[in-house]
């Protein structure tokens, strides 16, 4: 195995932790969490593939994961501000208690 | 010993030491060699700072100081060290122990990461970074986060209270004080510190480039040490650890050694940000005039530093706590528009010509003027829009009917 | 691979499990902000320094922080820790180790996985901060001015979204404090 396959590798358990995290937790927090866990397992894997693959020179992979850091954070601040506003609305963040949509 | 030879002793020195270590140990006695004086220096700057710090003060507010250990008390660091060494280290049932215990180590750890980036002399950069500069950005993160750590897992609410207090203050002051270093990095064009201050260490007319001789290098030096002073939870910006207010802030469940490292670090992250500063708008390691270039290099960088520590002090004795709601409004609607200003002025400095009419002192004149105007008027305007509605008047002091 | 490398890996991926475990959402943030650090040495460790130290800035320094924030404006430092999970959690974990078996299972089938010598690492001079820098400003400057508007967008819209609804609660201004 080479190191790219280890990055790889890496990049999939964390992207199951992330996985297991959003869809376990009850906290609407932590399911955002998870999903910031799944998106940076991505982001290594762009990194591993710019690092390890063809014409480095080029930057594309390194530039996508520059992108998808900044696409991260305004997704963080939104959700973690819609989770603010649903907590001040049903004065819970417990995504399991939320069934308001439920038809 | 020659004037080069005394300003490179340091490195010099490292070499001959390295170069006498069996082949194997070099990498490891090399490293060790550039991280040790930083760890004995900074801390050693910390316990003069602290005298300094107490008998100015006390000179500022008309008494002595410490005047007991030592002659004119200068021994008192010494005292105040043994002092909190030998104090029982109490630590509340209520709190989380493992985050409690990791707190001022997080916070002493991320305070010294800082140094590693700044060139402290000529060839002494200990890591020489291509984006030094962000990494010293990214690092504060670590700080805030610590600050947090401290606060929630003391279990007290004046903790947890002084702990969001510092984290709004430290975020809503961080960026101003990115914004106004993009200006320094945007002219230099590298966000290596090392780079940036050899663009300014060249002369003309006998007067270094440094950026505070230009009308945006001089704003954004104000702004960004307004900023630095807020970050590093100074006076008059120590909200987070107001006294009259919420005791001690988020180090109050902290005793003995492990509210000394908080002291510690505070300081650190003082002598961090001055030397960002140092590096970014004062030219770091470099002489203002060139007649005064023999000096060494690091005698420059210290003598700045003690000069901004001094100016710390200072302002720390003559101005009063702010309030909140101040603090956020200042830090929102002035020093944000302001840093902005300061990156435009920045761009024409850039792009007027240095030259105007086939005269270059003409030329110069005309772009310092055109600059400091482009900062000036917004200034006035954000200041009268700061201050509407602020009337000053006779305060009547109402007491519980 | 290299012994940094796995302390770094190791380093990520045990925070990443506690951030997914512990039952504490304090103690969650903090566990995710190691694995984001962690992550962020595994980019440096690769050669990307410039996004490594960005990974630093904006996940640790913004998003776990933000995460905290809001932790702590929800009343999730103190919330009873026994019902964190919820009931189907047994099947989940099934679902995430599934992915994870496919995802190793490919990984471990492709050609690259295999391949005896890699690319050498890039020159620096062709993949620094500067180059980086010109990247941006000149083959992706589209892309980077739609970030930008994108970034205000969700700001605002952050703002708005935060922001008490002052027809249900209508807090006293503070000139009218200052005034009574």
């Amino acid at each position: 195995m080479n190191p790219l396959a280890g990055c790889l590798l890496v990049s999939a358990l964390l992207f199951a932790i992330g996985l297991a995290g959003a869809i376990t937790r009850r906290s609407a927090i932590l399911v955002l969490a998870g999903i910031e866990l799944m998106l940076s397992a991505a982001n290594l894997n762009f990194i591993a593939f710019w690092r390890f693959g063809p014409h480095p020179e080029a930057l594309t992979g390194l530039i996508f994961v520059i992108f998808s850091i900044a696409v991260a954070a305004a997704e963080a601040a939104v959700g973690l501000a819609l989770i603010l506003a649903i907590y001040r609305h049903a004065k819970t963040s417990d995504v399991s208690e939320i069934g308001e949509m439920r038809g | 010993m020659t004037v080069a030879g005394l300003d490179q002793i340091f490195v010099t020195l490292k070499d001959i030491l390295v170069a006498h270590t069996p082949a194997p140990l070099q990498t490891i006695v090399g490293i060790l060699i550039t991280i040790v004086p930083i760890i004995v220096i900074f801390p050693a700057l910390f316990a003069v700072t602290t005298i300094l710090e107490r008998k100015g003060l006390g000179r500022i507010q008309n008494r002595y100081g410490p005047n007991r250990v030592g002659p004119w008390g200068i021994l008192q660091p010494m005292a105040d060290a043994v002092k909190s060494l030998t104090k029982e280290d109490l630590v509340p049932r209520a709190a989380d122990q493992v985050v409690h215990y990791l707190a001022p180590l997080v916070l002493v750890g991320a305070s010294f990461l800082g140094f590693a980036v700044l060139p402290i002399g000529r060839n002494m950069t200990a890591v020489n970074l291509d984006a030094g500069v962000l990494f010293f950005f990214a690092i504060g993160a670590g700080t805030e986060l610590a600050v947090f750590m401290a606060g929630w897992s003391s279990r007290n609410k004046y903790s947890l209270l002084g702990a969001m207090r510092a984290i709004a203050q430290m975020i809503s002051y961080e960026i101003p004080l990115i914004l106004s270093s993009i200006a320094v990095v945007m002219i230099a064009g590298t966000l290596s510190p090392t780079l940036i201050v050899e663009r300014q260490a060249a002369f003309s007319h006998g007067l270094a480039h440094w950026n505070l001789f230009t009308p945006w290098g001089l704003a954004g030096f104000i702004l960004f040490m307004i900023a630095g002073t807020a970050e590093t939870n100074r006076s008059p910006f120590d909200l987070p650890e107001g006294e009259s207010e919420i005791i001690a802030g988020y180090f109050i469940e902290y005793s003995g050694f492990k509210f000394a490292l908080f002291f510690l670090a505070e300081y650190l992250e003082m002598f961090a940000v001055s030397g960002l500063g140092i590096t970014l708008f004062l030219g770091g390691w470099s002489s203002p005039v060139s007649f005064l270039a023999w000096i060494p290099s690091w005698a420059w960088f210290f003598t700045k530093l003690l000069a901004l520590i001094v100016g710390f002090i200072w302002i720390r004795g003559t101005m009063p706590r702010l309030r909140m709601d101040q603090l956020m409004n200042f830090a929102w609607k002035f020093m944000l528009p302001m840093t902005l200003v300061v990156i435009v002025s920045a761009g024409i400095w850039r792009f007027l010509p240095v030259s105007f009419g086939g005269s270059a002192a003409l030329g110069g004149m005309v772009r310092w003027l055109v600059c400091a105007l482009v900062i000036v008027v917004p200034y006035v305007i954000f200041a009268r829009m700061l201050g509407r509605g602020n009337h000053i008047e006779k305060r009547v002091y109402r007491f519980a009917e | 691979m290299t012994l940094p490398f796995l302390i770094l890996a190791l380093l990520t991926l045990a925070g990443g499990v506690a951030a997914m475990t512990l039952r504490r959402l304090v103690h969650c943030a903090l566990a995710l902000a190691i694995s984001f650090a962690g992550l962020a040495g595994l980019y440096l460790n690769l050669g990307a320094e410039f996004a490594g130290l960005a990974q630093l800035l904006v996940y640790v320094g913004a998003i776990a922080i933000l995460i905290v924030f809001v932790i702590l404006l929800t009343r999730g430092g103190d919330a009873d820790p026994d019902s964190s999970f919820s009931p189907a959690s047994a099947g989940s974990v099934v679902i995430a180790l599934a992915v994870f078996a496919v995802l190793a299972w490919a990984v471990n089938t492709s050609s690259l996985a295999h391949v005896a010598t890699l690319q050498p690492a890039p020159p620096s001079d062709k993949t620094g901060t500067l180059q980086i820098g010109q990247a941006l400003m000149q083959h992706y400057v589209l892309p980077l001015e739609v970030i930008g508007l994108m970034l205000t967008a969700a700001m605002i819209g952050a703002v708005i979204l935060a922001l008490r609804d002052k027809r249900i609660a209508a807090e006293p201004k503070d000139s009218e404090l200052r005034a009574s």
